[in-house]
């Protein structure tokens, strides 16, 4: 057993061991069921804000859901509490589904604020609706019963939350560690990496978006049968907001920083809401003066919340181990000539012209280099052929086949791979999961076999890949620490890693020795050269001459978005026209 | 200390790269001295942290006072000037405006004389001045950043990269006007990739190659060196 | 329906959306200047109400507490923040810039309340207390921020909000308020019935927004602001600095936030926690705006009062549903349309 789950299985006993202390009072028992309660919404956030990267503040809209529907049910139609749990289940889910297929397409700060949007609107739209109480809400909610005791007290019905917590909390660590939610953890600072390597990432974002609601609302049913009432206050945008400040203040990327921050966000409203008004001397709501001085510190002090403070007193966890694997499916090199074909590739900005009807090729087996002085056009034809820009005019011919037009992810399915320019790696995780989001389109599992540990098989044979390719550019004693560790020159081999993990037969890299030293540019060169004597062809972006000159067969040169030469590094260094572009004209 | 700018052992780091790696130069009142350097070099890092836009380790002294605790706003006030790469020119704001603002430190008082004498130098900008800044050509936005910040009369003026994208006639009134400025007094740090032009006009000359200074001296000292030419097309070695 | 009740209905739309014309226009403000999404433009709103109302009646109004509380929220940052250079002038210019205006603000409060000394003046208060509230705001909450994300600073915005209301059920109380109309007469014209009160809203709006754009297009602070908006890195080289526009934004969003008091509160009742939704009103128009573009937000505000006031008639109860849920289009709408950009943060 892992030390991960060793830790999990401690946390479990602690928790589930609460009420059967005798000395710990009735009112903390409930209390930490709240906050067993909170920690699932929380949890959720941590996955769609900490880990996916998309902000609400209307999480507490989907708690409604999950409210709202078993109290109906369960007192206008009778239905037993327990089954309207897959009712409860299944309202958050479409809701979830419609409400985040126009959310996970807001860009930046849009998305935050579409939340606020519905997140306030719902609160209105529970207020105001007859047949769920309106501002009254439903009464009277009949309570959970297990084998026919019902479960009334705090302390009877703590084991139902917590008992569910630690199963969210599982199938969440799960998810976390398999091939979706490698991808899932690559949304927030490498999206455009994850789709680089075939990641559908609205799927990835919608994903997440509903995960998080689902059990939001399954907290929303417990809550019902908890409190046994509903009202619509309890799911205002206020409510969101403070399901967002647990987050925060546990730290929004951990799977504990929820229940650490639902924690301290429960016990502390309680403990103002007795002291405060004593202050003040006047009754009131005067936790939101401490939360929002709390949110705002938080961020200038300490954006990654308290779990990485508690953490560091824990035994980090092991590196995990690499077990032989059947190899993942490979398929041979390309053999058609040329291999990439760019014709009168024509890119247009407004007025300006910043890919001038340029034409050139890359043939098996070949490494070809683009260059250019700054502000040339060299990025820009580099992202006309990865899908990221799309063409004005003009083709790109991929093996044979037209791949104009084509996004990013099925540029990938081409098992056409690229690095980036600004390296784009998730820092807080491994070399090794890096690198192993590289074999998403060799593999298949999916989120339900990832979250019940199904993929096992498949995992080892995706982490067997990932090790050999970072062992074949050298970074084999640096796959277990985070990336964010790694010096600039190996980042940029851990993304050629991951490019590799796709099993490419055209390998694109963006200035690849920009930022490196000299000893990491020769180890650098080497591993191209290895690579193309393996039979990979390679397009590289780059402005170190001496490593351009040196390591490609054959040159193109824009200048000013056209082409101006094209030939072998001699015939490029002597052309007069790539003289006067990089040294400037005699004046 | 005699020099107007010194710099020593200036060090900028962007996470673990370190961009620029010690650099020291020096600006003697009324000359050019010129960083040349091929792309990616840290020059346009270099002036940033002299102008006290980045976080920077290392001295930055000017006029002999020392520079550390003082924000480049404040800079801006004690005579030093940048024309950036990116020109940063208030796009939709007129010509005219975007010249008034460079004296914001300097008061409205003083703007109308100041708005003469750059519209003497550049007659262009005066025909265009209530055209949008966004709608200029290359070239005029060029003139208009360097407009801009003489209206602050700086007596240090750092360009970067004022040839970028333009074509050769037009570096060629540009470099003009650098010189002729010269003449009146200012001081000039100029960086420039293209390094036959930036020779052409300058007193002094470092070479900057990733990150550090490998070359310096009297800009035609330079300009006949044959290494120069070897760090921007390669050595071949 | 009949054509008087559209043209009532138009009427009070228009008067409404001319409020949230003006916060539109002190949120695209703020966010084309610092941006943050400033939420707490609404408690501007209902301190400057409520103000209003307590000076009316001879009492001394809530906000001297709390235009002191932040005065000394900013001195403390202040004072750590300059840490490393403790001489007594530094400490002489930080004490300048906030207990001092504060304390002599809250002392001239004290003691010209009671007096009662007639509309005007109660006005000139109100604005001298919270006025300064914006930039100590600003100091406090977002100037430690200046380099973070927009959804940083969007969060932070919320919990500024968040402790601000807190802070207002404190100094102001639960009760709520509605202060005299400075005019009270109602004209006929034809069959519509209308008031001056809000003949004075769409006048003072108008008026407002006229002053706005001289000060934009005349006067150089008004110019370093747009400057800055424009390109921060261009602002900062020809020496604007980032604290001094977000300063000035923020003191102008607070008196925007006033003079939509001054023009409300005789209209409905405000609460400690009214300002609030007024203020997401005046939101909701400033994105359809794109939060960068005055003339289309104040159109849209207009526009957004009408659509409230009919859905208010046709389907008064999900008048609210109706205001917030039109704006998820038009955010997907300008998702798909804008520029292709990161979105991802550091």
């Amino acid at each position: 057993m892992s030390r991960q789950w060793v830790g999990f299985a401690v946390f479990a006993v602690v928790m589930l061991a609460v009420p059967a202390v005798p000395f710990i009072p009735d009112y903390w028992v409930t209390l930490l069921a709240f906050v067993g309660v909170s920690s699932l919404v929380a949890l959720g956030l941590v996955l769609l804000t900490g880990v996916g990267g998309m902000t609400s503040f209307g999480q507490a809209a989907f708690v409604g859901f999950g409210a709202y529907a078993t109290a109906l049910l369960s007192t206008s139609y009778g239905w037993s509490p327990w089954p309207t749990l897959l009712v409860s289940i299944a309202v958050t889910a479409v809701a979830a589904l419609v409400i985040g297929l126009v959310t996970v397409r807001l860009k930046g700060h849009f998305l935050p604020l579409g939340t606020i949007a519905w997140g306030i609107s719902f609160y209105y739209l529970f207020g105001n609706l007859q047949f769920i109480g309106a501002y009254d809400g439903i009464q009277g909610v009949p309570p959970l019963s297990i084998f026919g005791t019902e479960l009334l007290s705090g302390r009877a019905f703590y084991p139902v939350i917590w008992v569910i917590v630690l199963a969210a909390i599982a199938l969440t660590l799960n998810l976390l560690d398999s091939r979706v939610g490698r991808a899932i953890r690559a949304l927030r600072s490498g999206a455009a990496a994850a789709e680089s390597v075939g990641v559908n990432i609205w799927t990835a974002k919608l994903a997440v978006f509903v995960y998080a609601a689902v059990l939001a609302g399954i907290a929303g049913w417990l809550y019902a049968h908890f409190q046994r009432a509903v009202t619509p206050g309890a799911f205002g945008l206020n409510a969101g907001i403070e399901y967002l400040l647990m987050a925060v203040v546990g730290g929004a990327g951990h799977v504990y920083g929820a229940v650490l921050g639902a924690g301290i966000v429960t016990i502390l409203k309680d403990l103002l809401q007795d002291w405060l008004p004593l202050v003040f001397g006047q009754g009131g709501n005067y936790e939101g003066i401490v939360f929002g001085i709390l949110l705002v510190a938080l961020l200038q002090g300490a954006r990654t919340g308290f779990w990485p403070l508690l953490a560091s007193l824990f035994p980090k966890p092991g590196a995990r181990r690499i077990l032989d694997a059947e190899p993942l499916g490979h398929e041979g090199a390309g053999t058609d000539n040329p291999l990439l074909e760019v014709r009168e590739a024509r890119k247009t900005f407004g007025g300006l012209v910043a890919v001038n009807d340029v034409s050139f090729q890359v043939k098996p087996g070949e490494i070809v280099g683009l260059i250019g002085p700054n502000g040339a056009g060299k990025s820009t034809t580099f992202n006309l052929v990865t899908g990221v820009t799309r063409l004005t005019a003009g083709q790109i011919v991929f093996r044979s086949q037209t791949i104009t037009g084509l996004a990013p992810a099925r540029v990938a399915r081409r098992r056409i791979a690229r690095t980036f320019q600004h390296v784009k790696l998730s820092p807080a995780m491994t070399v090794l999961d890096n690198v192993a989001i590289g074999a998403h389109l060799r593999t298949r599992a999916g989120f339900f076999s990832g979250m019940l540990a199904l993929d096992r098989t498949e995992e080892r044979r995706i982490f067997s890949e990932a090790a050999r390719q970072l062992q074949r550019v050298g970074l084999a004693d640096r796959m277990h620490i985070e990336a964010g560790a790694l010096s600039l020159g190996e980042q940029r081999l851990a993304e050629i890693a991951r490019a590799l993990c796709l099993d490419p037969v055209l390998l694109l890299l963006d200035e690849p020795a920009a930022g490196l030293r000299h000893g990491e540019k020769q180890a650098l060169a080497t591993l191209i050269e290895t690579l193309r004597d393996d039979g990979m062809s390679v397009l590289l972006v780059e402005h170190d001459m001496d490593f351009v000159m040196r390591l490609t067969n054959h040159i193109v040169v824009l200048d000013f978005g056209s082409k101006i030469a094209e030939g072998s590094p001699q015939e490029v260094r002597q052309n007069p026209a790539v003289i006067e572009a990089y040294l400037g004209a005699d004046l | 200390m005699s020099a107007l700018l010194e710099v020593a052992d200036l060090r900028v780091a962007y996470g673990q790269v370190e961009a620029v790696q010690g650099v020291s130069l020096s600006v003697e009142p009324g000359t050019i001295a010129t960083v040349i350097g091929a792309n990616g070099a840290g020059k346009t890092t270099l002036l940033a942290a002299i102008m006290g836009l980045l976080p920077a380790k290392g001295g930055v002294h000017f006029e002999g006072e020392d520079l550390a605790y003082v924000p480049a706003e404040e800079r801006v006030a004690r005579g030093i000037s940048l024309v950036p790469e990116q020109r940063d020119l208030f796009a939709t704001m007129s010509v005219q405006e975007n010249l008034e603002l460079g004296a914001f430190r300097r008061g409205r008082a003083e703007i109308p004389q100041r708005l003469e004498e750059v519209y003497a130098l550049f007659p262009r900008l005066k025909e265009r001045r209530r055209q949008h800044a966004g709608t200029l050509s290359g070239g005029e936005r060029q003139m208009l950043a360097m407009g801009r910040a003489l209206m602050a009369r700086p007596r240090l003026l750092m360009l970067d990269e004022p040839s970028l994208g333009l074509a050769p006639l037009i570096v060629r009134d540009i470099l003009k006007t650098v010189s002729q400025l010269r003449d009146t007094g200012v001081s000039i740090l100029l960086v420039e990739q293209n390094a036959r032009a930036a020779l052409a006009v300058a007193d002094t000359a470092y070479v900057m190659e990733l990150g550090a200074i490998t070359l310096s001296g009297p800009a035609s000292t330079i300009a006949a060196d044959p290494k120069v030419s070897e760090i921007y097309l390669g050595g071949g070695h | 329906m009949d054509g008087t009740i559209a043209l009532f209905l138009i009427q009070d739309g228009i008067t409404n959306g001319a409020i949230y014309a003006l916060l539109a226009v002190a949120l695209v403000l703020v966010f084309a200047v610092t941006r943050v999404i400033l939420i707490p433009q609404g408690d501007f709103v209902t301190f400057g109400g409520l103000s209003l109302a307590a000076l009316e009646m001879g009492r001394v109004p809530g906000s001297v507490a709390m235009l002191l509380a932040l005065a000394a929220g900013a001195m403390v940052m202040d004072l750590v923040a300059a840490r490393h250079d403790f001489r007594a002038k530094r400490i002489g210019a930080i004490l300048l810039r906030t207990l001092v205006p504060a304390g002599l603000i809250s002392g001239a409060v004290v003691l010209l309340a009671p007096l009662q000394l007639g509309p005007a003046v109660s006005i000139l208060l109100t604005a001298c207390l919270v006025i300064p509230m914006g930039p100590y705001l600003y100091r406090i909450a977002f100037q430690p921020l200046a380099r973070a994300s927009v959804l940083v600073l969007l969060i932070a915005s919320v919990g500024a909000h968040l402790a601000m209301t807190g802070l207002g059920l404190v100094f102001f109380g639960a009760e709520g308020y509605r202060t005299a109309p400075l005019i009270d007469a109602n004209f006929q014209i034809g069959p519509l019935f209308v008031s001056a009160q809000s003949l004075l809203v769409i006048g003072a709006t108008v008026v407002l927004l006229v002053l706005l754009s001289v000060f934009f297009g005349r006067t150089l602070i008004g110019k370093a602001l747009r400057a800055s908006a424009i390109n921060q890195r261009g602002a900062r080289i020809v020496g604007i600095s980032t604290e001094l526009s977000g300063r000035v934004a923020f003191a102008m969003a607070a008196a925007i936030g006033i003079v939509s008091a001054i023009l409300i509160a005789p209209l409905t009742t405000l609460y400690y926690d009214s300002g609030f939704l007024i203020g997401l009103k005046g939101f909701v128009a400033a994105i359809i705006g794109g939060l960068s573009a005055y003339v289309p937000a104040v159109g849209a505000a207009f526009a957004l009062g009408i659509v409230e006031s009919f859905s208010s008639f046709w389907a008064s109860a999900f008048k609210e549903v109706i205001v917030f849920m039109s704006i998820l289009p038009i955010l997907l709408w300008r998702s798909i349309w804008s520029p292709p950009h990161d979105d991802e943060e550091e």
